[in-house]
């Protein structure tokens, strides 16, 4: 495995008997973790659900009191950060290692946007006493529970924003393998693969923003 | 010993790279396996502790050893262990692992490192519920029914976020072997030459992928209400504890046949192997696999008969919960058809198979009568319950755990156990476990509710009765301890393919060498060809080249 062949390159794991093999096996393997991570959100976009089918008024009247221009600004950088995730594989497939490099950089730094943004929604939040449950403090939502939209709306963006931390971490690693000059146009699989679940993280949020913030 | 043997000895997975560090950070799936087994065969000690020392308490309706506080967190201990710690691991991450490769002649799974980090979160989580237990343990029943689980003063915390890590293990198992059947078969075996356990750890790994997300959301819900009062469950604050009951029942009503799938994998080996007979219906046995892998996502509401849910939605699981059978029928009737006219050979993994059938057929009955609704009302929350699962999942999953792990274990050890002592230990599970849980049949159907401390004395003698079975069942236990540790020193030497089955995990050494087989597998004849392939006669031949 230590030498580097056209038959035998150092990519490829004893047990392949091809590249092409390992990188389908890899790319088979992400899609039934998507899957798993789009069941786990599932559960929480049926409680979402459950609880807006028994209080629709409450959920219109509590919706308002989230920022549409700070969730709409959100969802732009999201989807932004997706076309560099997406350049950034390209770049690599043409063998263009400064540009993956630099795209991928792009889309840590437009991640980090997403946060920052998440964290003045947050605090706003919690000076008001917008909270779940037992915290909730606020008064002036009219409706049965108003606690409840706020307990699945941190619920279902913090899990969000958990995945968004996750996905720059693996984002960063790539970035520091690519920089070490691990991959090539023949091999770039770990690249694709956090392209695949970066994508998932915004699917998430293009589902989570209509539901919370546009209910009106 | 020879020199052949002491070849096969210096080039075996159990000594190819020696020492501890090498077996603790292996991405062999072989080892994997290996201390997959240490880990589930620990956990079921621990479990099966718990299950005596309940059994012992119930001897009188009075205090024997415990108070009633202790008694249920022993019993939410028992089935918390039981269920995430053993019996959900114990095939496919234990047997699975390591034949799986094997039997489609691959080098080892897709995913070395996820196999390996599968098997770390498996301990983390194992430590995680060792450490509840110590903090006092937790006493809500494995199910974690709100609202009590969210009031108790005991560790919920830790023994559903325990719960919750474990999960991850479980998708990681399922990932990889997806992964694996997909894109690392041997040239030549096509998805209908695949053996049947193959199929079986399939259709389990798509019921652990699909499910096991589900319940952790549903577990982090729990411990977010607990830790900061959300509400979600809660009834005072707008929230449901019936909604908490559907999450929990999405994921461990699958959950129920990521334990039995894989057994009915193991089962249609053994019936095929020992019968010396091609296996009748592989497609049926196929398709149902997947046919129950489908019907268990729709059927979680029948454990809510008389939760509140809604009569029409009642009415509905209970007729779904009727279709369960269908396949699991099929099953049956093809592996009993299968040993028709066989030349079949009471070997004890074979005995195993045999039990498997008696006793699944009991715990399966049960089962239809359990969906229906009106006998329910009358049934649910009984002994009758208790002994429906128990025929299932003792007397199905680990019965055909045993048979699968006498029948690899010369494949794993490269040693025999000992035929004689293995009989006697399958005799004593076999009347043991019967005593033990027929008598709650009975107890059941005439009332007696589970969990409870106490009972009337109208039960006493059945109760008795149920603790002096458990006694033997836990002696054949400690015979089958004893003659398999000592096979694993004083055993006879194992052949490569003791049991002259066609599946390709034998067609290796026993046991095998590192990277599984010393040539690049491809696949010559199908799983079951038994009709066309005489196994003596290529035994034979395989002597005669191993002695060239």
């Amino acid at each position: 495995m230590s030498t580097q062949s056209a038959e035998h390159p150092k990519h490829l794991l004893h047990h392949f008997s091809t590249s092409q093999q390992q990188a389908e096996s890899a790319k088979l393997g992400m899609w039934v973790f998507l899957l798993t991570e789009i069941l786990l959100f599932g559960g929480l976009f049926l409680a979402y659900t459950v609880y807006r089918s028994w209080h629709p008024d409450m959920f219109y009247n509590a919706h308002l009191f989230l920022d549409r221009e700070l969730g709409s600004l959100n969802t732009v950088v999201l989807i932004l950060s997706s076309l560099t995730m997406a350049l950034a594989i390209r770049s690599m497939q043409l063998g263009n290692r400064k540009r993956t490099i630099r795209m991928l950089v792009f889309t840590l730094a437009l991640a980090a946007v997403f946060l920052v943004v998440k964290y003045f929604e947050y605090s706003h939040k919690i000076d008001l006493g917008q909270l779940p449950g037992k915290l909730y403090t606020f008064q002036g939502i009219e409706g049965d529970n108003p606690h409840v939209f706020f307990s699945v709306y941190f619920l279902m963006t913090g899990l969000h924003g958990i995945h968004v931390v996750a996905g720059m971490l693996t984002i960063g690693w790539v970035l520091w393998r690519t920089v070490r000059n691990d991959f090539s146009s023949e091999y770039y699989t770990p690249i694709e693969m956090t392209g695949l679940y970066w994508h998932l993280v915004d699917l998430v949020w293009i589902f989570l923003f209509p539901l919370f913030y546009l209910i009106g | 010993m020879s020199t052949l043997e002491k070849a096969i000895a210096d080039t075996s997975y159990l000594n190819d790279p020696p020492g501890i560090k090498n077996w603790l950070f292996t991405l062999d799936h072989k080892r994997i396996g290996v201390l997959y087994l240490y880990g589930i065969m620990a956990s079921f000690l621990l479990g099966g502790i718990f299950a005596m020392l309940l059994r012992l308490e119930l001897l009188s309706p009075e205090r024997v050893l415990m108070d009633a506080d202790t008694y249920n967190q022993f019993f939410t201990l028992h089935g918390a262990v039981m269920i995430f710690l053993f019996i959900i691991p114990s095939i496919p991450a234990a047997l699975g692992n390591f034949v799986l490769p094997l039997m489609i002649g691959a080098k080892d799974v897709a995913f070395p490192r996820l196999n390996l980090a599968s098997w770390y979160i498996y301990v983390a989580g194992a430590l995680i519920c060792l450490y509840s237990i110590i903090a006092g343990g937790a006493d809500t029943g494995w199910t974690f029914y709100t609202p009590y689980s969210t009031e108790t003063g005991t560790a919920v915390i830790s023994l559903t976020f325990g719960a919750f890590v474990l999960g991850f293990s479980s998708i990681f198992t399922g990932i990889n072997f997806i992964a694996t059947i997909h894109k690392l078969r041997a040239p030549g075996m096509t998805w209908f030459k695949m053996p049947l356990m193959v199929w079986a750890l399939y259709a389990t790994s798509i019921i652990q992928v699909m499910a096991t997300p589900v319940l952790g959301i549903t577990l982090i819900l729990l411990i977010v209400e607990r830790t900061f009062g959300i509400g979600i469950f809660d009834p005072a604050m707008g929230g449901d504890p019936v909604l908490y009951q559907h999450f929990f029942w999405f994921y461990s009503h699958p959950a129920v046949y990521i334990m039995i799938l894989p057994a009915m994998g193991i089962i249609s080996e053994l019936i095929s192997t020992f019968s010396h007979k091609k296996i009748f219906g592989y497609k049926m046995i196929a398709f149902s696999s997947l046919g129950i892998a489908f019907v268990s996502f729709l059927v979680w509401g029948h454990h809510m008969f008389v939760s509140g849910q809604s009569e029409m939605a009642a009415m509905i699981f209970s007729f779904l919960t009727f279709f369960v059978g269908i396949p699991s029928g099929i099953k049956v009737f093809n592996w009993v058809a299968t040993m028709y006219k066989g030349s079949i050979d009471l070997k004890t993994p074979m005995l195993y198979a045999l039990s498997f059938l008696f006793l699944f057929c009991i715990g399966g009955f049960t089962g239809i009568v359990l969906g229906s609704l009106a006998v329910d009302v009358h049934l649910h929350d009984t002994y009758f319950i208790v002994a429906h699962f128990h025929y299932v999942m003792m007397g199905g999953t680990v019965m055909a755990f045993l048979g699968g792990l006498h029948y690899w274990w010369p494949k794993m050890w490269g040693r025999m156990y000992n035929e004689f002592w293995a009989k006697i230990s399958l005799a004593l599970i076999f009347v043991g476990f019967n005593a033990t849980f027929f008598t709650q049949f009975i107890m059941g159907s005439q009332g007696m509710p589970r969990r409870y401390y106490t009972y009337v004395d109208t039960y006493h003698r059945l109760h008795a009765f149920s603790s002096y079975g458990s006694w033997v069942l836990g002696l054949g236990f400690v015979v089958m301890a004893v003659y398999l540790i000592h096979s694993l020193f004083r055993g006879s030497k194992a052949p490569a393919n003791p049991w002259r089955s066609l599946t390709m995990e034998w067609e290796t050494t026993s046991p095998p060498i590192a990277h599984n087989f010393d040539r690049p597998m491809v696949l010559e004849h199908g799983p079951y060809d038994y009709d066309v392939i005489d196994p003596r006669k290529r035994l034979d031949d395989h002597r005669r080249e191993v002695a060239k």
